[in-house]
């Protein structure tokens, strides 16, 4: 075995790296919050909307996690495209991370509003709680708390999985690392480095996550323990 | 709109049924329920499983609408379609088997989240209040514990607590003993005596027979969906039907 291993000419690119790297978190963060949102709005239609709607979000949810994330990219990319709108690869790649995500955050907060038995509800509306203040104070907020450990896995997940959108030269890690492997010839190297990289990340949203956690449920905060 | 609730002369009783009927699909469950609950008395509830005691105190709260008859509360038309929900939500206060304090607050704020969120009350007066219902309830020690550090005893004392916050003319209260151990029932049933000492109005669906002879002022007795048996707490003593009898009898 000669392994003969030189990780200075991926090493010299560390800018390209970290542009990359930030253009990743960038992807994350933006589909984590824009696909959290539509996710809870989604798993609220499911649930109390009239039966169009729900039968609209329940559509949305299993076309989304029958089909792979490559072709919904594509999907976005010609389905735009062949409307005749040009918007850029970054533009594209969030949208359908967005689009993605937010299936899989439905699926999750519907398990946490299944998770609130009755007698809850009913506690509510008995003190006189308007439907509104029942769903966010009765509903919502601890389904939320409830199911944030799978949501946040998810969205850590959705990161990794954005490597995908350098299929369409989005111009995040995975896409630098194509290029500085083709041009450096240090393939194995490259993706040494951009595998660390994507730990990190991984790691960097974790922390995130826990820290937001740790802010707004204080009962998280106090007692460490799963609601 | 919804008509005034009618002026409240102390002759009023604070909840009256009359005819009240009930069905779950062809499951008739409330076959023509009538009694009267005067201000500031206690009435207890007594009867078999599944002879419809939670379906009445829950038609009371409109947890279910009925088919036929007429319920008021404290002036609340309760079975015609234009009733102020929240204006009887604001009036009637319930306790559950289950105590249903939400699990993600402390007690404090399982207390202040109605008072705060319905009446608007300002936090820091509700805070005060949360004290004065827990001290009523003998769980000041725990307004900053969340529910899962609790006995259950304590839970359904805390639920109490949450009601009680609400200031309600009438309190209802469903078995809520009946998830306890019985080691713990005792120091609920103390908070519901002292709330009856205090003159609160309230109706009681209870197993517990011991309590309900020595709390209520009027007994009824539902057997399959009819009452079937009213009277003073003496009815326990000498029941005038064999149901009653056989019910008292077997401590069921
Ligand atoms: N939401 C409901 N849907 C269908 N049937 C119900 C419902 N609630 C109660 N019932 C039925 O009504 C009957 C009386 O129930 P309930 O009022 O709970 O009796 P109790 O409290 O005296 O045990 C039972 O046969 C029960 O199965
Ligand atoms: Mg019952």
């Amino acid at each position: 075995m000669n392994l003969n291993l030189d990780f200075s000419v991926v090493l010299e690119r560390w800018p390209s790296l970290l542009d990359g790297a930030m253009v990743t978190l960038q992807l994350a963060c933006i589909a984590t919050v824009a696909g959290g949102a539509i996710g809870i709005l989604c798993a609220i239609g499911r649930r109390s909307g009239p039966p169009v709607v729900a039968a609209l979000c329940e559509i949305y949810v299993e076309g989304i996690r029958n089909t792979p994330l490559l072709v919904q990219i594509f999907l976005v990319y010609f389905g735009l495209a062949s409307i005749g709108l040009q918007l850029s690869a970054m533009t594209v790649a969030a949208l359908a991370l967005t689009i993605n995500v937010g299936a899989y955050t439905t699926e999750i907060v519907r398990a946490g509003f299944e998770s609130i038995n009755k007698g809850q509800i009913e506690a509510g509306q008995g003190l006189g709680l308007s439907p509104a203040q029942v769903y966010w104070h009765v509903i919502l907020l601890p389904a939320i708390e409830r199911v944030y450990p799978s949501l946040t896995s998810q969205f850590v997940l959705l990161m990794l999985a954005s490597s995908v959108t350098s299929q369409i030269s989005a111009e995040e890690l995975t896409a630098v690392a194509n290029y500085i492997q083709s041009d450096t010839y240090r393939a194995f190297e490259t993706y040494i480095v951009v595998a660390l990289i994507y730990v990190v990340l991984s790691l960097v949203m974790r922390a995130g996550f826990f820290g937001i956690g740790q802010l707004i449920f204080p009962r998280r905060r106090r007692l460490g323990t799963p609601l | 709109m919804s008509p005034a609730p009618t002026s409240a002369t102390g002759q009023d009783p604070a909840v009256r049924l009359s005819d009240v009927h009930k069905s779950f699909g062809t499951n008739k469950v409330l076959d023509g329920v009538s009694f009267d609950v005067p201000r500031g008395s206690v009435t207890t509830i007594i009867g078999r499983s599944g002879s419809g005691k939670s379906t009445a105190l829950r038609c009371i709260d409109r947890f279910e609408r009925i088919d036929r008859g007429e319920i008021t509360v404290c002036g609340h038309r309760v079975h015609e379609p234009s009733l102020d929900l929240r204006a009887l939500r604001l009036d009637v206060g319930i306790v559950f088997q289950s105590y249903n304090l939400f699990p993600h607050l402390t007690v404090e704020e399982n207390i202040i989240l109605a008072p705060t969120a319905v009446k608007k009350m300002p936090k820091a007066e509700a805070r005060e209040l949360a004290r004065r219902v827990l001290a009523q309830v003998g769980l000041e020690e725990k307004l900053h514990a969340y529910p899962e550090q609790l006995s259950g005893g304590q839970q359904q004392r805390g639920a109490i607590a949450r009601s009680l916050a609400m200031q309600p003319k009438v309190m209802l209260f469903d078995e809520v003993t009946s998830a306890l151990d019985p080691e713990l029932t005792g120091e609920v049933l103390k908070v519901i005596e002292q709330l009856a000492a205090d003159g609160m109005t309230m109706v009681l669906v209870t197993h517990e027979m011991a309590f309900a002879r020595g709390i209520a002022d009027q007994v009824v007795f539902m057997h399959r969906g009819k009452v079937h048996e009213i009277g003073p707490a003496a009815i326990l003593s000498s029941p005038a039907t064999q149901e009653l009898a056989q019910f008292v009898g077997t401590g069921l």
